[in-house]
């Protein structure tokens, strides 16, 4: 972590990271003034957002259903089934995605061009105002089932005197769900709502790295992504100082955010991190 | 899940099953809409999960002809090995398959035994300093020194370009020592602590004997979860390592199914490089599917431990 001096040193090979010239908050300026600025925070925070808005309540609904569903071999293949995408590496996710939507060969193009006289599909992936939707779906696609667990979990819990004492007063299974099982996970939700905003600056890198090419690199091009461009990509500019502190202000941006949504949910839930 | 939570579910099935048998409590006309519903919703779910699993299982057994001209819709077309024989004999994905199992095997036993051993001693009461040292642990979870310190932390260390780069950077990883933590802590009772030590056992007879046996739920999970972790790691390989000899398999995989390259060089002989460019799309459908399938031979063995080991992690943690 002594290396995080560098966040504020004009970095230079020959005299190493405790020899090299500190230039304070320079490069933070240098950052904050730049035309990445905007558009790479911005992208964090949209793709960011969106996927939780609509990744969250997913699971939940998932676990519902789920729970009150009574044959319970089918409920047991849905949970088998759908926890298994959570097991596939990042890397074949984004093969299979890239597969499926090949404008040549790929499932996409079977269908497109069945409906529009063999002509092929565009290529989604070049097409920047798609790749929000793609890699927030895919990744939904991926985790839903295995971020239920928790949830059906919970929802196990549930006594069964409230649905008798429900059933008794005549409510019907969608209103138990709707007055007995949603309330029971109510605080579980809350705490990975809380869980979820605090790490809203930060998208991990390693999907989108995946994901990005030349042509949506307006809307892809995220913070991390960013650092390692500058950083250590050969291509980039090998800007040691200018790259840590890039990740610096990232990461102080999350502590902060952690801590805040940490105290908040001491205080609403009686459940913090510490 | 375990016995007592599956009671419950079993339970609950059988209330709603007898409400409906009895002939007071009726099964309203709301609830048969209720049930066609979600019945409907989740066969779409289970549809949509699986649709481009067997999809992929289904274009990596056709022949390289109907995956070109995109004629496999659901079940193999003209079925062959062609994919398979192509993947095998390109020499990337041996060497990859070699150190992906190694960093795997050794990598998930020193995670293991490093993750035992700190949650151990922090699950105790007794250890001096004991909230010093969780903070010092939770602290590297939430704030670290970022990609480029890190890049030159491993420069200095000397672990560049070794295959130990792959292993102790990530000895521990501080979600699972919590969640082992909070298992020691929460079932291993106090009491037996005490009756081993009237005993006269020591901490040592007393860890391997008592706190390991009685962890085994735990250990399966932080297994699973470890071993999952290295088999899909590329990220620090793809950082740390510029030999292609120490490559894991998934950073093959994203030379071949993302950057389409494939390495003429690792192919036998020119034939098989006509061919295996002939076999490209289908060859990367194989490779999803061989990249894949040895992780989850893993999954059925620990499946029944899931529930638990999310449930410690995320409420207690």
């Amino acid at each position: 972590m002594a290396g995080l001096q560098l966040a504020f040193k004009k970095y230079n090979v020959r005299l190493g990271i405790w020899g090299s010239p500190f230039i304070g908050f320079r490069n933070f300026i240098k950052f904050f003034n730049s035309y990445q600025f905007v558009r790479v925070v911005g992208n964090t925070l949209k793709i960011s957002i969106y996927s939780l808005i609509a990744g969250f309540p997913i699971p939940i609904i998932f676990a519902l259903i789920l729970n009150s569903v009574r044959a319970e071999r089918f409920k047991k293949t849905m949970q088998t089934v759908t926890y298994m995408p959570h097991f596939i590496s990042v890397v074949v996710l984004v093969g299979i995605v890239v597969q499926i939507i090949n404008p040549r060969v790929g499932l996409l193009s079977t269908v497109y061009s069945a409906l529009n006289n063999g002509r092929y599909p565009p290529d989604l992936l070049a097409n920047p105002g798609v790749f929000p939707h793609l890699y927030v779906w895919s990744g939904i696609w991926q985790t839903f089932g295995w971020n239920s667990i928790i949830y059906t979990a919970a929802l196990a819990s549930v006594s069964l005197d409230l649905h008798e004492a429900a059933q008794i007063d005549g409510a019907s299974r969608f209103q138990r769900m709707i007055h007995v099982d949603l309330p029971a996970i109510m605080p579980t939700a809350i705490i990975m709502l809380i869980m979820r905003c605090g790490h809203i600056m930060s998208v991990g890198f390693e999907k989108v790295f995946l994901m990005q090419n030349d042509l949506n690199l307006s809307t892809s091009e995220l913070i991390s992504t960013y650092v390692y461009k500058v950083g250590l990509s050969s291509s980039g500019s090998m800007d040691f100082s200018y790259s840590t502190a890039i990740g610096l202000f990232n990461s102080i941006i999350n502590l902060i955010l952690i801590i805040i949504v940490n105290s908040i949910s001491k205080r609403v839930s009686e459940t913090s991190l510490w | 899940m375990t016995k007592t939570e599956e009671k419950t579910f079993i339970n609950k099935n059988n209330l709603s099953i007898s409400s409906k048998g009895s002939k007071k409590v009726k099964s309203p006309i709301e609830d048969r809409i209720y049930y066609t519903v979600i019945y409907t919703l989740l066969i779409f779910i289970l549809l949509i999960v699986l649709y481009p699993l067997v999809y992929i299982v289904s274009a990596s057994f056709s022949s390289p002809e109907a995956v070109t001209s995109g004629k496999v819709v659901l079940f193999p077309v003209s079925p062959s090995l062609a994919g398979y024989k192509a993947v095998f004999k390109y020499k990337d994905v041996f060497i990859g398959y070699r150190n992906t199992f190694f960093y795997t095997i050794v990598g998930t036993a020193v995670n293991v035994a490093m993750t035992l051993m700190t949650a151990y001693p922090l699950s105790r009461k007794t250890l001096p300093g004991k909230g010093f040292f969780t903070f010092l642990f939770t602290f590297t979870m939430l704030f670290s020194g970022g990609m480029i310190p890190n890049y030159m932390l491993m420069k200095q260390l000397h672990l560049l370009n070794t295959p130990w780069v792959m292993i102790i950077p990530g000895a521990i990883g501080v979600t699972n020592l919590i969640i082992t933590r909070t298992f020691m802590q929460s079932n291993i009772p106090q009491d037996l602590l005490e009756a081993a030590q009237i005993d006269g056992c020591s901490d040592f007879k007393y860890f391997f004997s008592v706190v390991l046996p009685l962890s085994q739920a735990n250990i399966a999970v932080i297994t699973l979860y470890y071993a999952v972790g290295h088999w899909n790691s590329y990220f620090n390989a793809f950082l740390f390592l510029s030999n292609k000899r120490l490559f894991p398999l998934q950073l093959f995989l994203r030379d071949i199914l993302l950057l389409s390259q494939i390495d003429s060089n690792s192919v036998a002989n020119q034939d098989t490089l006509v061919a295996v460019h002939g076999l490209a799309d289908l060859l990367k459908y194989s490779l999803i599917v061989v990249a894949t399938v040895p992780i989850l031979c893993l999954y059925p063995f620990v499946q029944r431990y899931f529930v638990k080991g999310v449930m410690i992690g995320s409420l207690k943690g």
